[in-house]
């Protein structure tokens, strides 16, 4: 299934609007963190300034969040990992209030409970997990949810390569394939599982092979490229949406910038970034865009303004918001 | 207001699979999903009949994949459906207890109160029959200690229903945990005092109200669960010794009914918390806590005593057994060695 240009222009804006989003808050992350400001002696302060905590950027990862969203509805759910902010933006999270709750502001989607590795937002089915591997379970319980409740939604677990070494991705693809769930697991492959490289922690090339085992059609999608992506998430949420169970799918990606921010990155060889910033989907699919006469400069700089136009708006609307009553601690433990 | 009272007598087992079904002819969104919950009725009689009721869409027997079924159970209820899904012996939540303790119990409140997850876990807790030290254990002090979690600890078939029917109703996580010493199984000895009078109508009985299950003047025996059984025939021995202990079952740990705890050692003065759990950093030492806490308005004659097991594994051998686990004689013993024992 190749995308319509519509489906194009979408994927592309996406990921200018995740590529700028994460930039920034790369930047946003570093106030206040740095010398002279913080403790003497120390090089960093994780817990300093506006964006406190820890901070997973996806900048290079955008291809699997819009390849695979692309397809989405706003009733089919999605279950993120620790690096979160693409799937979110792709998912047609709020952004305002995504942005709020990494500030730890009140108007945050978990009123600043949860911070960037937790974003739940019921609106459009979105949530994820800090814990490596959880999402495949749970993405299989959505799944399961549509099939009893008879609708054609789908489910989606993002998950990096590390986390197919867990038990969880092992015991969720026997559990989907058995029930035949409409779920499609997708396994972001950026080599690293923050510093060990895969081929030091996983005994097999592709975990696309793993699907063998579980009975269940497994791509691996070899280039970092939305349209590929696109590609195998289609016939993988079509399958699903038929009723024919699920899809385990690898994406080769890239991540462009350290594990969390304020990485050395002493693990990876000198340049490496650099390397694969040679190899940008952005402007890959700008490219063909243009190619096919669907984008020129003028468009491009009239879609870059208004992603800048949301983006900023997004980072203001999380700086200015009120922080909520230190009191509010103790609220929300359980459901009213 | 419906006119049918009829009440008959049923064994714990009987009283939570009933208020299951009831609630699953009621609620079309409850299903249940666990190892042997199907065609074996649940290994410990939580779900028999069921299977024949609802079938298999409904009662879903699972793979022996425990994070793989809890975090399912967690995926529907975020979609609207009320999983009752079934950890067979509590001493397995090593095995998914991520599942449990970082998701179904936090999630509702990273988001800001935004998202429920109405799942019951059940779960059989408890030794007594030589299970040795895997699957003899309570553990209700860690599903307690970890907030988001509502942990309902039964010690009767009348409480096991209207508790159960409640947590069903409940829109949060509720651990419910019953002892396979008082389900009343047909091939494990039990307590018959946990087998009693339960009305066929459904009804709730609301989290965090302890029942006085025995008014008394001498000493008040705060416990739950199995133990609350020991206590009242160490209770009846007691009595005829002249002393009169008053028993409180806390039925639900998570939310805790520190009121009634508080209000019976006001009455007798004296404390024993009589506990299957593991002694320290536990339920025990959580009620002492809660009194010592309100020494200025709780005038204690003794100190306050603990029974529980003394921080060693549950052995396998009879005689390691019954000595590690707190048993009627020894609640009826500690009882005895307070009243001998006066504060100045």
């Amino acid at each position: 299934m190749d995308p319509t240009s519509e489906q194009l222009l979408w994927m592309y804006e996406k990921m200018v609007e995740i590529r700028e989003y994460e930039e920034t808050m790369a930047k946003v992350y570093l106030e206040g963190k740095l010398p002279p400001k913080i403790q003497k002696g120390l090089a960093f302060d994780i817990g300093a300034g506006p964006v406190p905590g820890e901070m997973h950027l996806a900048a290079g990862q955008e291809p699997v969040a819009v390849g695979v969203c692309a397809h989405l509805k706003a009733e089919d759910a999605v279950v993120g990992a620790h690096r979160p902010h693409h799937f979110a933006i792709a998912k047609n999270v709020d952004l305002n209030a995504m942005t709020a709750e990494m500030f730890g502001k009140v108007t945050g989607l978990g009123r600043g409970k949860g911070g960037h590795m937790h974003l739940f937002d019921p609106a459009v089915k979105f949530s994820c997990s800090g814990i490596v591997g959880a999402s495949a379970p749970q993405a299989c319980g959505a799944a399961l949810a549509a099939k009893k409740l008879g609708k054609d939604w789908v489910a989606i677990g993002f998950f990096g390569e590390g986390a197919a070494n867990q038990g969880a991705f092992h015991e969720a693809l026997n559990l989907a394939s058995l029930w035949k769930l409409p779920v499609i697991f997708v396994c972001e492959d950026n080599k690293y599982g923050i510093s060990v490289e895969k081929q030091d922690s996983t005994s097999i090339e592709s975990n696309a092979d793993r699907a063998a085992g579980y009975g269940m059609p497994g791509v691996l999608v070899e280039t970092n490229d939305a349209v590929a992506v696109f590609r195998a998430a289609g016939d993988a949420v079509a399958r699903a949406r038929r009723g024919e169970g699920p899809t385990l799918i690898e994406v080769k990606t890239d991540r462009y910038l350290g594990h969390f921010q304020g990485d050395p990155e002493t693990y990876r060889p000198k340049g490496e970034a650099q390397e694969l910033r040679t190899h940008d989907p952005i402007p890959a699919l700008g490219a063909l865009l243009r190619a096919r006469d669907l984008l020129d400069d003028a468009g491009d700089a009239r879609l870059r303004q208004a992603v800048s136009a949301r983006v900023e708006a997004a980072y203001a609307f999380g700086r200015n918001s009120p922080y909520p009553e230190p009191s509010e601690a103790l609220l929300h433990v359980f459901a009213d | 207001m419906t006119t049918d009272t009829k009440v008959r007598t049923l064994s714990m087992a009987q009283a939570i699979s009933e208020a299951v079904a009831q609630e699953m002819e009621r609620d079309q969104r409850v299903f249940v999903m666990g190892e042997d919950v199907g065609k074996y009725g649940g290994i410990f009689s939580a779900t028999t009949g069921l299977l024949d009721k609802f079938g298999p869409e409904r009662i879903m027997d699972t793979p022996i994949s425990e994070t793989g079924f809890m975090g399912a159970a967690i995926g529907a209820a975020a979609e609207g459906l009320r999983p009752i899904s079934e950890l067979m012996f509590v001493d397995f939540f090593g095995v998914c207890f991520d599942q449990i303790y970082n998701h179904l119990a936090k999630n509702t409140y990273m988001s800001g109160g935004n998202t429920k997850y109405p799942v019951v876990i059940t779960t059989g807790i408890g030794g007594g029959y030589n299970d040795a030290a895997q699957h003899s254990q309570c553990l209700y002090g860690i599903f307690a200690h970890v907030p988001g979690l509502k942990v309902v600890v039964p010690s009767n078939a009348y409480d096991a229903k209207g508790l159960m029917t409640a947590a069903i109703r409940d829109d949060n996580p509720v651990v419910f945990m019953y002892h396979k010493g008082i389900m009343g199984l047909s091939w494990m000895s039990y307590f018959e005092g946990s087998t009693n009078a339960v009305p066929l109508e459904p009804y709730t009985i609301p989290f965090g109200e302890a029942k006085v299950v025995r008014e008394g003047r001498d000493l008040t025996i705060v416990t739950l669960s199995q133990m609350v059984q020991k206590a009242v025939l160490a209770a009846d021995t007691l009595a005829a010794e002249g002393i009169d202990v008053e028993i409180i079952d806390l039925r639900t740990l998570v939310p805790l009914d520190r009121e009634s705890v508080l209000r019976s050692v006001a009455k007798t003065g004296r404390l024993l918390v009589a506990d299957e759990d593991y002694l320290s950093f536990g339920v025990s030492g959580e009620i002492a806590a809660i009194v010592a806490e309100h020494l200025d308005s709780v005038k204690l004659k003794a100190p306050i005593r603990r029974l529980a097991v003394p921080d060693v594994p549950i052995p396998f051998s009879r005689p390691l057994e019954q000595f590690a686990i707190p048993q009627v004689d020894g609640i009826a013993a500690a009882v005895r060695e307070l009243m001998q024992l006066n504060l100045n």
